[in-house]
């Protein structure tokens, strides 16, 4: 509908459409971030970063016994769950940190759902003594609790907000408005492929590490690359870093997979490819879960960081091409991914996670012995296991 | 020239500042709206400025956003707001704007919006999460209609930028005067007075100030600098708390004071 053919567009999907006030931090960001990539210290400086502080490159793991449980393809699991706070959203944290600090801006506010990156942020700013707000849904606090406490204990100060249903939606929103009010000296550390141009692009651009150290460590253990890759999908930042090095390659297959709640025909789903409209929300033009009259609806998952209305606009691109398979599990689904994963493997994934690890499963089942299937583990499951519990009954099935 | 520049420019031309209100639809029920609208316009404001809920209202401070959740609460929506404007008696000349955030019009569908306000006879509209940027749909489709886009420019913005946004602009300039959400401000920045007056010297058409505008000081302070002033928060809590007196007396005092 708005197709507005300029920069920051994948298809027609993206755009910058935000209050005025932000225009010129935009502009700015922009510039500062093409310096930084043609500038190589500034790469070395973050891969310096990367590799002592977060303890890359992680392993890509031969989960063995989940292979022989599924009887089908090789399964492999990319462990961004080593990585130092415990999720790929670090990657994309310290790099919008050091961006913040070639720009002169020492002060930090980012939003966050499960609290993984409001914890890789808050560890990025204490690192670099940056003074960091976080954002964060009443309900997600609930959840979430200790990362929460994390957060504080960082340093970092985290704000509740009890708008709409306190999730990640609402967070974005007060982030949002807390930034035009501190555009001069603040900078927004968006942590998911999502929001106005340019960030699209450099949360995208910090997260290929992912699927650059698949793709070479692959073909060191397989002389091949896979046939196909899984990640999990909420604003979908680990799966467009794990996506993007492949996306050329018309042999490996790409999955994402959205959160399908209680079932996508309950309407209680965070799947807004599956069941979204166009339309813009945050500063892009996406798949957003919208009601008739264009208001945006409330997302439901069981995992926070996936419980989130739209997702980010290469991906709708990629899905409109047909490069990307999008498909969608239910929180009973994931629970099981996780629980699978665990018993089989002796790895507790994140919620967001066992959703790609329940799509991994079954497809690698459909395929034969001689294929290959890698799946994002994007996170550990430590932050989820009080919500697991309740869920669960208090005991595991 | 669209009518909306029209009646500000006589405005000005007869000495006067544009003295603009800001009302959520839906606040107190739609069928309140229109003997708002009418009340307002027998107080002698210029124009009225008419804000559609949203669900994720990012410019927003608590004051309108709480009047968008009573105004959801109640069912409002863009298509039920220009039915009811529709509605409007002939009494109801002043013109009106809508302020909308684009998903809203996107759900609509531009064609058929703009369709719908040429013929409830809208003259200004308000986006304020299009930049311009991104306004070349929505600018096309109202090139040859009596509605006018009016832009925002804000204080972040630089010069040639400003230039570039005030050279397109059509009824008015909405001069955001502060970094942040709508809503009361006890203070503005030392800069925002040369910041106005340079943006009047290059605007083609009149500068009205927004954002934080509370009190009838304030009126006078910006109107000094400006072509005129909107008073949102102030409007929408005197409406909600049903104190007609005290909106009436801020019109009052402002149109007085700002008559030069
Ligand atoms: C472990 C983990 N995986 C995935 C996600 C979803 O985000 P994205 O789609 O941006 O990777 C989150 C978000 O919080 C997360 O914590």
């Amino acid at each position: 509908m708005v197709i507005e053919m300029r920069k920051g567009r994948y298809g027609k999907f993206g755009g910058q459409y935000v209050p005025e006030t932000l225009m010129t931090a935009l502009t700015e960001l922009e510039q500062a971030y093409e310096e930084a990539k043609a500038d190589p210290s500034f790469q070395e400086e973050l891969d310096h970063y990367l590799r002592d502080f977060v303890g890359r490159e992680n392993p890509l793991y031969f989960a063995e016994r989940l292979t022989k449980l599924a009887g089908g393809a090789k399964i492999f699991l990319k462990r961004e769950d080593l990585n130092h706070t415990g999720a790929h959203k670090i990657n994309n944290s310290l790099g919008q940190a050091l961006l913040a600090m070639r720009m002169g801006k020492r002060k930090i506010v980012a939003e966050t759902g499960a609290g993984q990156h409001g914890v890789a942020t808050a560890t990025a700013c204490a690192l670099f003594g940056l003074e960091c707000v976080v954002f964060m849904g009443k309900e997600d606090i609930r959840r979430q609790e200790l990362n929460v406490f994390r957060m504080e204990l960082l340093g970092t100060k985290v704000v509740s907000v009890d708008k709409g249903a306190g999730t990640l939606k609402d967070a974005v929103n007060e982030a949002l408005r807390y930034w035009v009010a501190n555009v001069e000296d603040t900078h927004y550390i968006l942590g998911s492929a999502l929001g106005p141009h340019p960030f699209p692009e450099i949360v995208r651009d910090f997260q290929r590490v992912i699927g650059v150290e698949t793709r070479r460590q692959i073909v060191e253990k397989e002389g091949r690359l896979p046939d196909a890759v899984v990640a999990c999908i909420g604003g979908g930042s680990n799966a467009i870093g794990m996506f993007h090095p492949f996306v050329d390659d018309a042999d490996v297959a790409l999955y994402g997979v959205e959160a399908a709640g209680s079932g996508v025909a309950t309407g209680k789903h965070a799947a807004a490819i599956a069941d979204g409209k166009e339309g813009v929300l945050h500063g892009a033009y996406m798949y957003v879960l919208q009601d008739a009259d264009g208001f945006i609806q409330e997302a439901h998952s069981i995992s926070a960081g996936l419980d989130y209305p739209a997702v980010g606009p290469e991906h709708c691109h990629l899905h409109d091409i047909g490069r990307v398979t999008y498909t969608a599990v239910t929180d009973a689904e994931a629970l099981e991914g996780l629980q699978v994963l665990a018993k089989t493997e002796g790895i507790i994934p994140a919620l967001e996670s066992a959703h790609a690890v329940k799509f991994a499963v079954d497809l690698a089942s459909t395929m034969s012995s001689d294929k290959i299937v890698v799946v994002c583990l994007s996170g550990r499951g430590d932050k989820d296991m009080q919500t697991v519990r309740e869920a669960l009954g208090g005991g595991t099935r | 020239m669209k009518t909306l520049e029209k009646v500000i420019q006589s405005c000005i031309s007869n000495g006067e500042k544009a003295f603009v209100p800001y009302i959520m639809a839906g606040d107190g029920g739609l069928n309140v709206l229109n003997e708002r609208l009418l009340f307002l316009q027998e107080l002698g404001v210029t124009a009225i400025e008419i804000g559609i809920p949203f669900s994720d209202p990012v410019a927003d401070g608590e004051t309108i956003q709480q009047a968008g959740e009573r105004a959801l609460a109640n069912g409002t929506t863009l298509r039920k707001v220009l039915d009811t404007l529709a509605d409007r008696s002939d009494k109801v000349t002043v013109p009106l704007v809508i302020m909308t955030y684009l998903n809203p019009v996107l759900a609509f569908g531009i064609k058929e919006f703009v369709e719908r306000c040429v013929g409830v006879g809208v003259r200004g509209l308000i986006i304020p999460d299009l930049p311009m940027e991104e306004s070349g749909m929505l600018g096309e489709a109202l090139v040859d209609v009596d509605v006018a886009l009016i832009p925002l420019v804000s204080l972040t913005s630089p010069e040639d930028r400003i230039a570039e946004i005030v050279s397109r602009a059509q009824g008015f300039v909405y001069a955001v005067t502060v970094n942040g959400i709508t809503g009361v401000r006890n203070s503005y920045s030392e800069t925002l007075e040369a910041h106005l007056e340079r943006l009047k010297k290059l605007s083609p058409v009149p500068v009205l100030a927004g954002f934080g505008i509370s009190t009838s000081t304030q009126v006078v302070e910006l109107g000094a600098h400006t072509d005129g002033v909107i008073v949102g928060s102030a409007i929408v809590d005197a409406f909600h708390r049903d104190d007609l007196d005290l909106i009436a007396e801020l019109v009052q005092q402002a149109t007085s004071h700002i008559i030069l």
